[in-house]
């Protein structure tokens, strides 16, 4: 059941907004114990809302689970954090919610995720493990696994996530489900709790092309709360859907074809793409020649921001406090101790160390140079092509245990999904079947369309043609 | 660019956060392993190369500078660890006399 079927049975009178959410709750209560994707949920004052939904409006009386990091009044926002989790509740609505409310949606359930978002398998969540609904002893992906596995689980009808490095499409591909990772400042990120403010994205998961631009509809166009946000018109990204991909030139860029990707990837992704120029896409090779640097200057600009960006987490607004502080800087340093995990530690001491006197230009300014000659790679490849094709990830779902994994060895399989953040260009995840791995019969694909700024109508075209062969 | 290594326990404190022992002992190796990757940037040369600080279209938009209201006191205090008087409390900043 879409987005877009539900919204055709409400209007034809075939069933209710109280109906659709008795029936989430339903399924979670029968099946989220086992995935996990949910950290909460209100049903009462999402009944409330239900009884009041406008049909007449395009998301009307649609059930929408938010990622638990965007922000919803009276709700809470643990960001997956211990930080967050003992009594916080969101003083004010995210820009994108706003937007959803305005719509007619109702915003239901906080999705697990990676710590801050910073991780690419939700096992950095302080508060619970999400299983993925294809194998349930491998990881979702993440850091929006929980907003990719209730997708995938019809425990959600759709869900908003988060992307800084792949945060939304690299869950959808391992879910089997469509993630769009919009144009840096087409959407808003006035009340999405800031990791990485130069590359973070509110972007909509769902299980069908046409849902992810009914959302990205209502989501996008400019708001005077983020100055980041782009002015440009929102074109209406459903006329086009299906004109197919004929004439168009797609590109093949080598360095995503290289050595590493899991031989059932490679396969899945060639067949969407023979099927892409069987409708009449033109593919050409191209190169992408600074790839090869995207994990090191990400993992340079990431931590950087992330570590000014949670220094506002000291224990003296809201969250986390340690208990009888004996000065201040006793109660900061023992609050974020207490308060956060692992892979937010570290993030924060590499992005501490980087942008230290003495290591700055050497690091810092270094990667925002390289950043330049990533964006510039990109510009470039679109003078010669509409849109770009890639894998998602190298390999499919892996088994949980990421803990005993070096965190190096885990950065580097973001290899295909960063580098699009780092030139602020938009990219779609959408399912391209499924393949044998590591013992596991049948685990989902993902196939990856870049677009140049602003290109989403152009993704979305393509990547319904790749949901129509698929 | 420098030899990648990280004095974890100094770089802790910049950053307030109060690691233990074993903490440090885990991330040390880790972080030198991530320098050690980063440092495949210096394999480029980048001295004409201007950087770039953000990815959009437009930087440093602002919007007319207008008053707008501010969240309510009661919403900004419901989450404060510790208050009094309608302000958030903490241990005390200055030192006695």
């Amino acid at each position: 059941m879409t987005l877009s079927s539900l919204r055709q049975q409400l209007l034809a009178g075939q069933t209710t907004p109280a109906a659709i959410l008795s029936g989430l709750a339903g399924a979670i209560a029968a099946r989220d114990g086992r995935t996990g994707a949910y950290l909460s949920h209100d049903l009462e004052s999402a009944m409330a809302e239900a009884a009041q939904a406008d049909l007449s409006l395009p998301l009307g009386g649609i059930p929408i689970a938010i990622k638990d990091n965007i922000n919803v009044l009276g709700q809470p926002c643990t960001c997956g954090s211990r930080f967050l989790a003992e009594n916080y509740r969101s003083p004010y609505d995210a820009t994108v919610i706003r937007k959803l409310r305005a719509a007619g949606a109702i915003p239901f359930g906080r999705m697990n995720l990676d710590e801050f978002a910073m991780g690419s398998s939700t096992e950095n969540s302080a508060l619970q493990t999400t299983r993925n609904p294809h194998d349930f002893e491998r990881i979702p992906g993440g850091s929006s696994g929980g907003s990719a596995a209730a997708v995938a689980d019809f425990t959600a009808i759709a869900a908003l996530g988060s992307d800084t490095g792949g945060s939304i499409r690299q869950p959808a591909s391992h879910c089997g489900v469509v993630g769009l990772k919009p144009s840096y400042g087409r959407v808003s990120r006035y009340g999405l709790v800031a990791f990485a403010s130069s590359l973070d994205q509110i972007g909509p998961l769902t299980r069908s092309v046409e849902d992810a631009a009914r959302l990205l509809q209502v989501m996008a166009g400019p708001d005077p709360l983020d100055s980041t946000s782009l002015e440009a018109a929102v074109p209406d990204y459903l006329s086009g859907l299906n004109d197919g991909v004929k004439g168009l030139r797609l590109g093949l860029p080598k360095e995503y074809f290289g050595e590493g990707i899991a031989p059932g990837v490679r396969r899945q992704v060639e067949a969407a793409v023979q099927a892409l120029a069987a409708q009449g896409a033109e593919v050409v090779d191209i190169s992408l020649p600074h790839t090869q640097y995207a994990v090191a200057t990400y993992y340079v600009i990431a931590p950087a921001e992330a570590s000014s960006n949670l220094s506002r987490f000291d224990g003296v607004r809201y969250g986390h406090r340690a208990a009888n502080p004996t000065d201040i800087p006793d109660l900061y340093q023992r609050s974020r101790e207490e308060g956060f995990g692992p892979e937010v530690k570290r993030r924060i001491l590499l992005g501490t160390y980087v942008l230290s006197s003495g290591y700055y230009d050497a690091y810092y300014s270094r990667a925002q140079k390289v950043r330049s000659l990533i964006r510039r790679d990109f510009e470039t490849a679109f003078t010669h092509v509409d849109a770009i094709l890639s894998p998602v990830t190298p390999s499919p779902a892996r088994k949980l245990g990421g803990s005993a994994i070096d965190p190096l060895e885990e950065y580097l399989s973001d290899i295909f999904t960063l580098a699009p953040n780092l030139a602020g260009i938009c990219a779609i995840s959408v399912p391209c079947g499924l393949t044998a791995f590591d013992g596991a019969a049948a685990l989902p694909v993902g196939l990856q369309i870049l677009g140049p700024h602003l290109g989403e109508a152009l993704l979305l075209r393509i990547a319904r043609a790749t949901e129509v062969q698929g | 660019m420098p030899q990648p290594h990280i004095d974890v326990r100094y770089v802790a404190n910049l950053a307030r956060l109060e690691l233990s022992d074993a903490e440090i002992a885990t991330f040390q190796p880790q972080l030198d392993a991530i320098l050690g990757h980063v440092a495949t940037l210096s394999q480029l040369d980048v001295d004409a190369i201007e950087p770039s600080a953000h990815a959009g279209l437009v930087f440093g938009r602002m919007r007319a500078d207008v008053p707008l209201p501010s969240l309510p006191l009661a919403a900004v205090l419901q989450n404060a660890p510790d208050q009094s008087q309608g302000q958030i409390r903490v241990p005390k900043v200055v030192a006695d006399a």
